[in-house]
């Protein structure tokens, strides 16, 4: 297996330079508040081909925009996103095609005054992968690959249902051709029995396509049942990953395991369920804690966890940061 | 635009408005006789040589000497006035519709372009804008008809000059909603030029929001060409607008002569508040909903 | 086991421009003291709108054409919309997914509490603010005091539905419905509002209903679940007892699309086709298209069969239960 996607402690800050009147005010000594929110911190991560990435965090935890630097719509602010060595931004343009997004809201994502059809092969005509004249079977055959009725292409997005929408925006990234989909919680704003047959879409895709995928999640059944290996984040940074089942059974960084333990989980025997949810509350990404940012959280928390940043180590079965990850085992 | 189905809704819904349909037909009408007019009229005023000055200044009723009836009276060089008002009204629909095309056009471009592109230059295109909306238009289209001088072209460019103004904001204003949109996100990482982008994708989301600018801006570009020609600059004497009509017949209002101003006064008015009816109308309609 | 709500035969319908949507056509349930009733389904099954005509804030198109909504005893349906406005919030409150519709952006947490409790009972600013307090702290909001002087934009995401909650609890309702509640919250979030909510059931005795479109939420909140496809209940129960051993092909159906209940990289035992269009549902059993156990009885509607506490709508259910 052979690395294609790499990312090299890629950054995502966003903020506004301060207002005339912030600086103005800084001259008289009332400095303005900070306004930048560090999305992603100091992230490095490596696909290998042909590999299903599960990315999973919270609100907040930079997941969304991380994929996003991978996908090519945002340009990190250090760092590097690269694909088989090539860099996927240049200049705040996006300069490859070989990695495609497919976003959450299908509704949001397909431009409703497009039809269906045009929508697919516009990027494929834009880059010479189908012609004026074979537009139509191109993207009927699409429509078709996605488990739609190729009659269909004409229609405007308002006129499907939530998971056939969803299926266009696959049929629409993936007629692009590429070695490399990120998929932003593709699933969630769909009914759990929709969301099998996207699953299941996925899937057969995945197989018959040989796609490299960056799943991205807040439904961690989802992640361990499509995925090979799962990165968890929190407030920007990679605070765990490894191989699926690894993760799931042998977590090792604190939250990863207090994530575990608070997701529900069907009930089937008439033991009353067991809550455990994290103490606490989510601290503003305006204003991350110092150190380890799970730190307030943290059952484990100690005077280093506020000096010092604990970088990615190999725990076990997995890789985590955290400084006392020994002390999570069982 | 959305499937016939949506447009069939539509109408129906802007049918239930018996005013805004009535403003319509008006609308309609006027379009049609203004577009026909060489073949509805008894008389070319454009035509000197059909004038005769012993017709001038004749009430309505009046027989003149082309034999046949000037129903609204003539003017003070003895142009049918009910001619005159329909080409007139075909000038008034021309500079009107061409004017506000073309501001929208550029306007728009402009708006929706400043939008996405973002950072200093939106600030700057926009900054510049606002300092043009200050303004008031006649000011400006006055300026710059003075400027240009007389003829169609000069008067279409002053006109578009002092309205492209109102259709930047409300594009730019629409375009920045839809810049964080999705659907846009996700044209640009296919990748899609940026130009493309605007113009395929964000501009058309953009249109219901400028559709209603629009309708407002050609009654004010006709209303604008018509105060233009009353004060005198402009179009030239030989091609009479409605404005001119207005200005000429002016000096008769006191002594009784008072159609020769009047009823271009009329049809300048009814022209302008029809198209406004309707502008409101579909201003409604577009609102997102909140009756149900 | 005290009755507290029972629920007989409720349909609510929109009259549309396009038709007519039954958007909740018949569903039958009670509901005791201290339990909790899980209403599962998905988009378009009709139990927000179920949820929403218990305490008849359904506006026109539409309207509760039939059906009977007993509060301790009192129809509320039949209810004269004064007497109804005094039980609202005081014998029966409904929590939502968005706290903001229960919270205005600007008045204080503890104006609004204190207005709430002062609309229908002469209470005294003091003792209004005291019995707010404890509301917050019952919901294990810390610094209830100081909290109460603060607005609702300066609480996180979870601590807001934590708040709407105890605006819910001011007056010891019996019934709290509460629609989608940790939808839109963060997992970890969740797990503390879950907590709340299922100690509140336990020990003060409140009864509620639980409407999620997550089964396994439903599943650790609830002691009781009742499954909605098209506006019907197609299957009640105990919880245990419907996700292990299920009647209905539809409940199965659900429960084959959790990832969590298949193998990793199999395909899911997938449901085909899509929720129907109320407007034009096929007569019979709604869920027939879909059915994999389909048969030529299905074109008429299954009546509810009872059996040892359980209800299902079926021709040819699961498990051992014959129709």
């Amino acid at each position: 297996m052979s690395e294609l996607v790499r990312l090299d402690h890629v950054s995502k800050r966003f903020g506004r330079a301060p207002t005339l009147g912030e600086r103005a005010g800084a001259l008289i000594g009332r400095p303005p508040r900070p306004r930048v929110v560090h999305a992603v911190a100091d992230v490095s991560l490596s696909i290998q081909r042909g590999e299903a990435l599960g990315l999973v965090g919270e609100s907040g935890c930079g997941k969304s925009t991380l994929g996003r630097v991978v996908a090519g719509v945002h340009a990190p602010s250090a760092g590097a996103a690269t694909i088989d060595g090539a860099p996927v931004m240049k200049g705040g343009r996006k300069i490859v095609t070989r990695v495609q997004m497919v976003f959450q809201d299908p509704f949001a994502s397909l431009d409703p005054r497009m039809r269906v059809g045009e929508t697919i092969a516009e990027g494929p005509l834009a880059h010479g992968l189908t012609t004026r004249s074979e537009a139509a079977r191109f993207s009927a055959d699409w429509l078709a690959r996605v488990g739609l009725d190729p009659a269909y292409a004409s229609r405007f997005p308002h006129q499907f249902s939530g998971g056939q929408r969803q299926r266009v925006a696959i049929a629409r990234a993936l007629a692009m051709n590429p070695d490399v989909l990120v998929c932003d919680e593709p699933v969630a704003s769909l009914d759990v029995s929709i969301q099998a047959q996207i699953i299941n879409l996925f899937l057969a895709l995945r197989r018959d396509l040989g796609l490299t995928m960056l799943f991205i999640s807040h439904d961690l059944s989802v992640v361990r049942h499509l995925c090979d290996r799962v990165a968890i984040m929190y407030l920007g940074r990679i605070v765990e990953i490894g191989p699926g089942e690894a993760i799931y059974r042998h977590a090792r960084h604190p939250y990863t395991q207090a994530l575990l333990a608070s997701s529900p989980k069907l009930r089937l025997s008439e033991e009353e369920a067991v809550f455990a949810p994290i103490a606490g509350e989510l601290p503003s990404p305006l204003a991350p804690p110092s150190g380890c940012s799970f730190r307030t959280r943290c059952p484990l928390a100690r005077a280093i966890c506020a000096a010092e940043v604990p970088a990615l180590r190999p725990v076990a079965a997995t890789r985590a940061a955290c400084h006392f990850a020994e002390e999570t085992g069982p | 635009m959305r499937s016939g189905e949506a447009l069939r809704r539509f109408w129906r819904e802007f049918a239930r408005n018996r005013v805004a349909v009535a403003a319509l037909v008006v609308v309609a009408a006027i379009i049609l006789l203004a577009a026909f007019a060489p073949l509805v009229t008894p008389q070319n005023p454009y035509d000197m040589a059909s004038l005769s000055l012993r017709d001038a200044r004749r009430p309505p009723g009046y027989v003149g000497t082309g034999g046949y009836m000037h129903w609204l009276g003539t003017d003070a060089q003895g142009r049918d006035l009910f001619s005159a008002i329909l080409y007139g009204l075909r000038i008034s629909l021309e500079m009107g519709l061409v004017a506000g095309a073309v501001a929208l056009a550029i306007g728009a471009s402009l708006g929706a372009s400043a939008a996405f592109v973002g950072g200093r230059v939106e600030s700057f295109l926009m900054r510049l804008v606002d300092l043009q909306l200050s303004f008031p238009a006649i000011l400006l289209a006055f300026v710059l008809a003075a400027l240009l001088g007389q003829g169609k072209t000069q008067l279409v460019l002053a006109l578009v000059a002092a309205q492209y103004a109102y259709f930047a904001r409300t594009a730019h204003g629409a375009a920045s909603a839809e810049r964080s949109k999705d659907y846009v996100e996700a044209a640009l990482s296919t990748p899609l030029s940026p130009m493309r982008v605007v113009f395929r994708h964000i501009l058309p989301n953009c249109l219901p929001p400028l559709l209603v600018v629009a309708t407002v801006q050609v009654a004010s570009a006709i209303s604008l060409e018509a105060t233009l020609s009353f004060l005198g600059v402009g179009l030239p004497p030989s091609e009479p607008s409605l404005g001119m009509l207005i200005a000429n017949g002016f000096q008769y209002m006191m002594s009784g002569r008072t159609w020769i101003s009047m009823y271009p006064g009329v049809a300048l008015i009814t022209l302008i508040i029809a198209i406004n009816l309707i502008g409101d109308q579909i201003r409604d309609q577009l609102n997102p909903r909140l009756r149900r | 086991m005290t009755r507290v709500l029972e629920v007989e035969d409720l349909a609510t319908h929109f009259f549309t421009a396009d038709g007519v949507v039954k958007a909740v056509d018949g569903v039958s349930f009670t509901l005791e003291r201290g339990k909790v009733l899980g209403l599962v389904g998905e988009s378009g099954s009709g139990k927000s709108v179920t949820g929403l005509s218990l305490i008849r804030l359904i506006d026109p198109p539409g309207r509760i054409v039939r059906g009977a909504v007993r509060l301790e005893g009192r129809d509320l349906v039949a209810l004269p919309v004064e007497a109804l406005r005094r039980l609202r919030g005081s014998r029966i409150a409904m929590v939502f997914q968005d706290p903001s519709m229960a919270l205005n952006p600007v008045l204080t947490v503890g104006r609004q509490m204190e207005l709430a409790l002062r609309a229908s009972e002469r209470v005294s600013a003091r003792e209004a603010r005291a019995r707010s307090v404890a509301a917050l702290e019952r919901v294990g909001i810390p610094d209830a005091a100081r909290r109460l002087d603060a607005y609702p934009h300066e609480f996180s995401g979870g601590m807001r539905q934590r708040v709407a909650i105890a605006i819910a609890l001011l007056r010891d309702p019996a019934v709290i419905i509460a629609d989608e509640p940790t939808t839109a919250l963060d997992v970890s979030i969740q797990a503390q509002i879950l907590s709340e909510m299922r100690g509140l059931a336990r020990e003060a005795g409140v009864a509620m209903i639980w409407i999620s479109h997550d089964l396994a939420t439903v599943s650790q909140m609830a002691d009781d679940i009742a499954v909605m496809y098209a506006g019907k209940l197609v299957e009640s129960g105990r919880v245990t007892q419907v996700l292990v051993d299920p009647r209905h092909p539809y409940t199965r159906g659900l429960l084959d699309s959790l990832p969590s209940q298949a193998r990793h990289g199999e395909p899911l035992r997938q449901v085909p086709g899509g929720t129907p269009s109320l407007l034009d549902l096929p007569p019979g059993c709604p869920f027939a298209p879909r059915c994999a156990r389909v048969g030529p009885e299905c074109v008429v509607d299954p009546p509810t069969v009872e059996q040892e506490g359980r209800r299902w709508r079926c021709w040819r259910p699961l498990g051992g239960a014959r129709a």
